[in-house]
């Protein structure tokens, strides 16, 4: 160290802190409500358990940024994210041991969403499924699949609807993707342009998001058309081995991350919009999770490896996407 | 030949007040028109939504934003991180423009040119550089996240572990990237001024007995100090609104590692929390930017006397 070190006693000082277990939880940005609930009720239910006090702080931010600074140092004692790649990221970093999947049920997936259509109340242009977004007059906001988990899980279930429906997928997507005037570098700033620039017919949006927005500040300007077929987006979780271990904090780490399964875990994912685990939950609650035909990016497309193809440099994604001209 | 004698000036043309410009008044008006229509959307307009969101609300809501644990640790952080970055600015800065002005050294030049490097490059990329230094995957990362060999190994490694040091996703890091944002502003601020007033009160004091430091303190100090105290102000103001480069290496660890401009882009969206919350939090910033303003001027009027006496004790015409 090269710096005198009285230049970092003071801020040392500062970051030092009194309680016994404390847990760092890497998030994603939406997620920040559902964690500000579901630490308080694990808080609760660990110290009813163990009796020793445990404090979890929160990260949010872009999830592949999230992801990238944990790989960088951040000292996450576990991962909260809306990607498999970004967990495999941190994995492929040697942080997290390979077989992370398989340590919790549901590939390490405590909850999911689907994409779903947001459009303007009444649905003026008729929008019903994935076919209609695809006609001509129609205007269609996507983030862009090579920056966004939305993007690109809205590209593969368009794909996968055409596939299904036994017409040319690429084709397909090349129809659609005419309809989007302008790709918006992720989730929020898709939001933003639809609700507040009041561009386009339809937002392609994670279900989770569109059900907070018709809950809470657009309620009664926008519906939510759930299509006939989805991709189910996991949502994985999982102890950062090197972190956890180091802070000896590997126990509190993994009961917080099982708890996501518990009743109350479930019950505040659905508060929070998200597709819970439990089936007896998600059948209790059809009118805001419409049952749909749905398949994992594994099952439809042969994992996230497969599916990534479409999306690099020069990709089939890069082939059908042309910028709308003015 | 009239014509070239009514050319010179006359006793009646010289009592007229002395034009700058020729150009008929409606070009005037025209100009002096869009500096204002500018002004007013690009600034004013801006300033007065800023206040109107916060209060969008009420006085109530308006204040409880700050009641908020996070934004108060926010409000916190930012005064820490202004604290220390700016004094450490202030010694540099003062030192680098003695020395650039008091001598005369092979690279001077290229040190002025490097002094200016933070105002170039793009805050993110002032913050990437230190992820790429003190992050695990970086030059000292060995030592900032050592694996057992090197806690074996070494003694440094071993007492960093120890207490769990970071620089990067920690206070030490915002500090960090803050220093480097803010470094030019007090230098820039004193090279041209330092050398404006020359060094030929210090030779006197030196003449006189005076030691180094007492030159310093009695004859360079009070000379400079309102060129000083306007790039402390400067300084400060960019230290505690500094967005890109603390968002580099900040973490975004809530009640942590957040500083005033990240916890506003937060509330912003959120959707949870009124849209005030995030104005409020605004507002306090741009109260602290007008405040600036008014001792910037302050501190600009009389530094700007201090250069003009430093040319009249010399008995040469102040440069416009």
């Amino acid at each position: 160290m090269k710096f005198p070190a009285a230049i970092f006693a003071l801020p040392l000082i500062a970051t030092l802190h009194a309680a016994p277990t404390t847990l760092l939880n890497v998030s994603y940005d939406v997620t920040r409500e559902f964690y500000q609930e579901y630490n308080a009720a694990f808080t609760k239910h660990w110290d009813a358990e163990k009796k020793t006090g445990i404090q979890i702080d929160q990260s949010h931010a872009g999830s592949s940024k999230q992801a990238r600074a944990v790989v960088d140092g951040l000292a996450a004692d576990v991962v909260t994210m809306n990607q498999d790649s970004d967990i495999q990221l941190i994995a492929d970093a040697g942080l997290i041991a390979k077989d992370w999947r398989s340590r919790l049920p549901d590939h390490a997936a405590p909850y999911t969403s689907i994409i779903v259509f947001l459009v303007h109340q009444g649905n003026p242009k008729g929008i019903r499924d994935w076919s209609d977004l695809a006609k001509p007059d129609t205007q269609v906001i996507i983030p862009n699949p090579k920056t966004s988990g939305n993007g690109r899980y809205s590209y593969l279930a368009a794909w996968l609807y055409a596939k299904a429906a036994g017409s040319d997928p690429q084709q397909f997507v090349t129809a659609l993707f005419k309809n989007v005037p302008l790709l918006p570098a992720g989730g929020r700033d898709a939001t933003t342009a639809f609700v507040q620039r009041g561009i386009g017919d339809a937002l392609l949006t994670f279900e989770s998001e569109a059900l907070q927005i018709t809950n809470t500040f657009g309620a009664g300007q926008y519906e939510i058309v759930t299509p006939t077929s989805s991709i189910l987006a996991e949502a994985p979780v999982s102890v950062v081995d090197k972190v956890a271990d180091k802070h000896g904090t590997r126990e509190a780490a993994t009961e917080y991350l099982k708890y996501l399964w518990s009743g109350e875990g479930q019950q505040l994912a659905v508060k929070h919009f998200f597709r819970p685990r439990s089936q007896a939950l998600l059948a209790a609650n059809t009118a805001l999770f419409p049952k749909l035909k749905l398949a994992t990016v594994d099952e439809a497309f042969g994992g996230w490896s497969e599916a990534r193809k479409h999306f690099k440099d020069g990709g089939t994604f890069d082939a059908i996407y042309q910028p709308a001209k003015p | 030949m009239a014509g070239a004698i009514s050319s010179f000036p006359t006793a009646a043309s010289l009592n007229q007040p002395i034009r700058a410009t020729s150009e008929p008044w409606f070009v005037k008006a025209v100009l002096i028109g869009i500096v204002f229509a500018f002004f007013t959307l690009f600034l004013f307009l801006p300033l007065v939504v800023i206040f109107q969101e916060a209060f969008a609300n009420g006085t109530a809501v308006f204040f409880a934003a700050f009641s908020d644990e996070y934004t108060q640790h926010s409000i916190r952080l930012t005064l820490l991180t202004a604290a220390i970055a700016v004094p450490l600015n202030t010694i540099f800065g003062l030192s680098a423009a003695w020395a650039l002005t008091r001598f005369d050294f092979r690279g001077r030049s290229l040190l002025i040119t490097l002094i200016d490097l933070p105002l170039w490059v793009s805050p993110v990329v002032g913050g990437l550089i230190y992820v790429l230094i003190f992050g695990a995957k970086g030059w000292f990362g060995p030592w900032l996240y050592p694996d057992a060999d090197m806690l074996a190994h070494s003694a440094i490694a071993r007492f960093l572990d120890a207490h769990s040091f970071h620089i990067i996703f920690a206070v030490p890091g915002i500090v960090l990237a803050t220093t480097f944002v803010t470094f030019p502003f007090i230098a820039r601020g004193l090279i041209p001024l330092m050398q404006e007033q020359g060094t030929k009160e210090e030779e006197a004091a030196l003449s006189l007995g005076a030691n180094g430091w007492q030159i310093f303190w009695r004859v360079t100090l009070p000379k400079i100090k309102w060129g000083l105290l306007y790039g402390i102000i400067l300084c400060n103001a960019r230290a505690m609104g500094e967005f890109g480069a603390v968002s580099v290496v900040s973490g975004h660890i809530r009640g942590q590692t957040n500083t005033m401009p990240l916890q506003i882009e937060i509330l912003y969206n959120d959707y949870n929390s009124p849209r005030s919350a995030a104005f409020a939090l605004a507002s306090v910033l741009s109260v602290l930017a007008l405040i600036t303003l008014i001792l910037k001027t302050f501190a600009e009027w009389r530094a700007e006397r201090q250069l003009a006496e430093a040319a009249a004790a010399f008995d040469f015409p102040v440069k416009r």
